[in-house]
């Protein structure tokens, strides 16, 4: 990583921050246009959005925690609960918090940019997530969509999903993926073209790197889902037959057109948890980050893989034998890039000087539990075992392992890494320790049984199983209920440190926090830079 | 005594054998030729039940040589990952311990080392290719049968399952689950069906799976087969129960309000019993209007 630094004078911390032209709350704050404040709303967008999507998840593992119908009305009330958890999960939770909220804050900061490229654009991405969200909570109250977030038609076309609930998930989806695309050539734009005097794209630091892959994996595979549900709209409501067979069109197109949107999709969630883990455990081991090139092009190697591999999640849709072992063979590739980036992280920690903060431990847990995930990644991968474990709970383990213990765990050490940067003032450490071990113990306990119910065969999106799949769903649901109270601690967590007296120093870490943030009050003035600063 | 150790060593020798001539080979075959019985040997088939159990953590047990060929190598791959993950789990300990800051106050600045950077990329592609190998030969083994003895045509629809035997002049039945009221003792709840899709032991059974109304998915787990039953197309992959039982499966793809009660029982019977039930079945059924009476003109449809 580039020893980046600010060669004009230090900057008294905060001296200067808070009367610089800031404007009133209701500028400030709904018209915009200064990417740390779009970044804060982001945030708070995904924490508001994350307890709908925890409150479905404990509604679900309530139901599954013994066989027999629990709390759910129907088997169509529990589809839509599935559908809208993984929807608002991803859409609502993960890419705000990474993208729109850290990538926002500092990806500029990073770079030594005064801004965003385009701060009136930024701003209108924001806010087309809003009545995003509301358009698809708004669909569970009037039928919901109970299709899962893979959208399947038939399944999701008007005879078999009826109602405006679809529909209204589907504009969600459309304002959401606007606001990506839009963001993403924000993200790019501003690269390319903002980055302060001596910062070369072989200095950036490896956080910009997995936002810049980040966004041209939006920009390359959000417009496909938009075509993919622009023309299931236009299926269930205008007669047209794209995805009916009946009409001479196709269900299996619109698989083929989901996933490649929905394989980069992971990626996208995961690339900017990468990027965060690199530099919490470059700052925390006190070194330097190990094989910066290799980790930067290992992204970028992801990046571009990841969308040649969809239709590995379509082995049992009837593509043809020779087309299934083409996606096999290029899935297992992506193995490589990520042991590079696994293999090179523990060298980063090697020889170096560890402190136990909490970003530390989420990264540390981040390692390990992401290696968990991929491996079984790499099974998974395989048609041949494919073949009875494609939509069994083993898959529901594998991607909540990269996904809810990956991308989340980024989410965390980015949270605690920099909250102090955000707010000026520095969470409690004991409280942030608890937070992290209970979120450990809760979400191993909830995904490690499912592992053994999807090797036993049980399908996902069950509301209700045969009862020799009692025994794990229980354990299951037991360290559910231990993740949302761990969600319940981060709350508090927040409280306390917006609540706090102390005062976050401008670099709270030490030596080992080498990137530009660091360079800057805490928070940094609402003009972060008055002058550009020139990176040697 | 005597002769019984002897035995034993002609068998251990014998495994021996095998299993040097199968390390030749490269690999074990995959053949879908039904293992070979010494005419007028009398063989009882062992009979199973293909069913998760309570608090199972491994795979299903196998009833037919799809499901063995799937255990083998889920075998290879599971000891690989789990050694990768000890690896890896157990580097993160010793660094975490080794370079904690009052063990190691003064970091070192390294951040390259070209040997062992190609070496942590090219071991996994070997790793990779060791999987690579027996997987490319499980998925062509798996794709279709070369020789089936009995065509069956599985139709998914919202939520039973519908059956028809085109070989056997295309008689046809829905298969509903059983309502968990209905059951009687000893019978699984959730899994268990009116009327089972009866196949012949020990043979190779061509499935053609087609959609009606959403997209449903054909699975039983014990017998290593899995195939979305998708509207306007007919799709094909094979299956062979090696053992008389029962062996039960479930939809595998959202349909829908029942998509979780929508059972699967494959009741696999010996040839004769088989042919019985068929002879009834034929009296019992009607035939599918408007589908091809012959299996393997559906099936050239299929390949054209």
């Amino acid at each position: 990583m580039a020893t980046a630094s600010h060669t004009h004078d230090t900057h008294g911390h905060g001296d200067h921050g808070h009367h610089d032209h800031t404007p009133g709350f209701v500028a400030r704050w709904f018209f915009s246009t200064n990417h740390k404040d779009i970044g804060i709303l982001y945030l708070i967008f995904a924490v508001a959005a994350a307890f709908v999507g925890i409150g479905l998840s404990l509604l679900m593992r309530i139901e599954l925690q013994s066989p027999g119908m629990q709390i759910f009305a129907s088997g169509q009330a529990w589809n839509v609960a599935v559908t809208a958890h993984g929807v608002v999960m991803v859409f609502y939770v993960v890419m705000p918090a990474l993208i729109g909220g850290f990538g926002n804050y500092f990806l500029p900061i990073m770079i030594g940019a005064p801004d965003m490229a385009f701060p009136r654009l930024n701003n209108i991405s924001f806010w087309l997530l809003v009545p995003a969200l509301l358009l698809t909570v708004g669909s569970l109250f009037v039928g919901g969509a109970g299709t899962g977030w893979t959208l399947y038609p038939p399944l999701s076309n008007s005879t078999y999903q009826a109602g405006m609930g679809p529909d209204m998930a589907l504009f969600g989806l459309h304002l959401a993926g606007a606001s990506s695309i839009l963001g993403a050539a924000n993200f790019i734009t501003t690269v390319f073209n903002m980055r302060a005097p001596g910062m070369t794209l072989h200095k950036m630091p490896l956080f910009v790197w997995s936002m810049l892959v980040t966004a041209f994996l939006l920009l390359l595979s959000v417009p496909v889902l938009g075509g993919a549900i622009t023309m299931l709209i236009t299926d269930r409501n205008f007669g047209t037959a794209f995805f009916d067979p009946a009409g001479g069109g196709d269900p299996v197109l619109f698989q083929h057109l989901f996933w490649f949107f929905g394989h980069p999709e992971v990626y996208i969630m995961i690339l900017p948890a990468f990027g965060i883990i690199s530099h919490v455990l470059s700052t925390f081991s006190r070194k330097p980050i190990f094989g910066y090139l290799g980790m930067a092009y290992a992204m970028v190697a992801i990046g571009v893989v990841g969308f040649v591999v969809w239709a590995h999640h379509m082995f049992t849709s009837g593509i043809s034998v020779d087309t299934r072992a083409y996606f096999m063979a290029a899935t297992m590739v992506i193995a490589v890039p990520t042991g590079i980036k696994i293999f090179s992280w523990i060298a980063t920690m090697w020889g170096g000087s560890i402190s136990f903060k909490t970003p530390m431990l989420f990264a540390i847990g981040f390692i390990f539990l992401f290696t968990m995930g991929g491996v079984t990644g790499v099974k998974l991968a395989n048609a041949g075992v494919d073949t009875i474990l494609h939509n069994t709970y083993y898959v529901i383990a594998h991607f909540h392992y990269v996904l809810s213990l990956g991308a989340v765990f980024g989410i965390y050490a980015g949270f605690y890494y920099w909250i102090g940067k955000m707010s000026g003032k520095q969470y409690p450490e004991k409280w942030g320790q608890i937070h992290f071990w209970l979120t450990f113990i809760g979400v191993n306990l909830t995904f490690f049984p499912m592992h053994f119910l999807g090797a036993q065969g049980m399908p996902r999106r069950y509301p209700d199983y045969p009862d020799a799949f009692a025994g794990w769903n229980l354990i299951a649901s037991l360290g559910s209920y231990i993740s949302v109270a761990s969600f319940l601690v981060f709350i508090y967590v927040c409280w306390r440190t917006f609540t706090s007296k102390e005062v976050a120093a401008a670099n709270p870490w030490g030596e080992g926090a080498t990137t530009l943030e660091w360079q800057v009050s805490s928070p940094p003035p609402f003009h972060t830079f008055d002058e550009l600063p020139r990176i040697r | 005594m005597r002769r019984s150790i002897v035995s034993r060593f002609a068998g251990f020798a014998a495994t021996f054998g095998v299993a040097a001539v199968s390390l030749l080979q490269g690999a074990p075959a995959l053949a879908q030729a039904p293992a070979a019985t010494a005419p007028g040997a009398t063989v009882a088939p062992d009979t199973m039940i293909g069913a998760p159990v309570p608090w199972g953590i491994d795979l299903q047990r196998a009833g037919g040589p799809l499901k063995d060929a799937i255990h083998d190598f889920n075998v290879l791959v599971l000891w690989i990952i789990v050694a990768i993950t000890i690896f890896v789990g157990a580097l993160l300990a010793y660094v975490v311990w080794r370079f904690r800051a009052s063990a190691n106050p003064v970091p070192s600045r390294t951040s390259h080392h070209t040997l062992l950077e190609v070496a942590w990329t090219v071991v996994p592609v070997l790793i990779l290719i060791v999987i690579a190998i027996p997987s490319f030969r499980l998925i062509y083994y798996q794709d279709r049968t070369r020789d089936a003895e009995l065509t069956i045509s599985v139709t998914g629809r919202q939520w039973y399952w519908h059956y028809a035997y085109p070989d056997h002049d295309n008689f046809a039945y829905d298969s509903y689950p059983v309502q968990t009221a209905d059951l009687k003792p000893g019978q699984r709840r959730l899994l268990e069906v009116d009327e089972p899709l009866v196949v012949p032991v020990g043979k190779n059974i061509r499935i053609l799976t087609s959609g009606q109304d959403v997209i449903h998915s054909f699975f039983v787990p014990s017998l290593g087969v899995q195939k979305y039953t998708i509207p306007g197309r007919t799709m094909e992959t094979w299956m062979r129960a090696d053992k008389v039982g029962t062996f039960y499966g479930q939809c595998n793809q959202i349909c829908g309000e029942n998509h979780w009660f929508m059972p699967i029982v494959v009741k696999a019977v010996p040839q004769a019993e088989f042919d019985a039930w068929v002879a009834g079945a034929k009296q019992r059924f009607a035939a599918d209007a408007g589908a091809p009476a012959d299996g393997q003109a559906l099936v050239a449809e299929l390949r054209r």
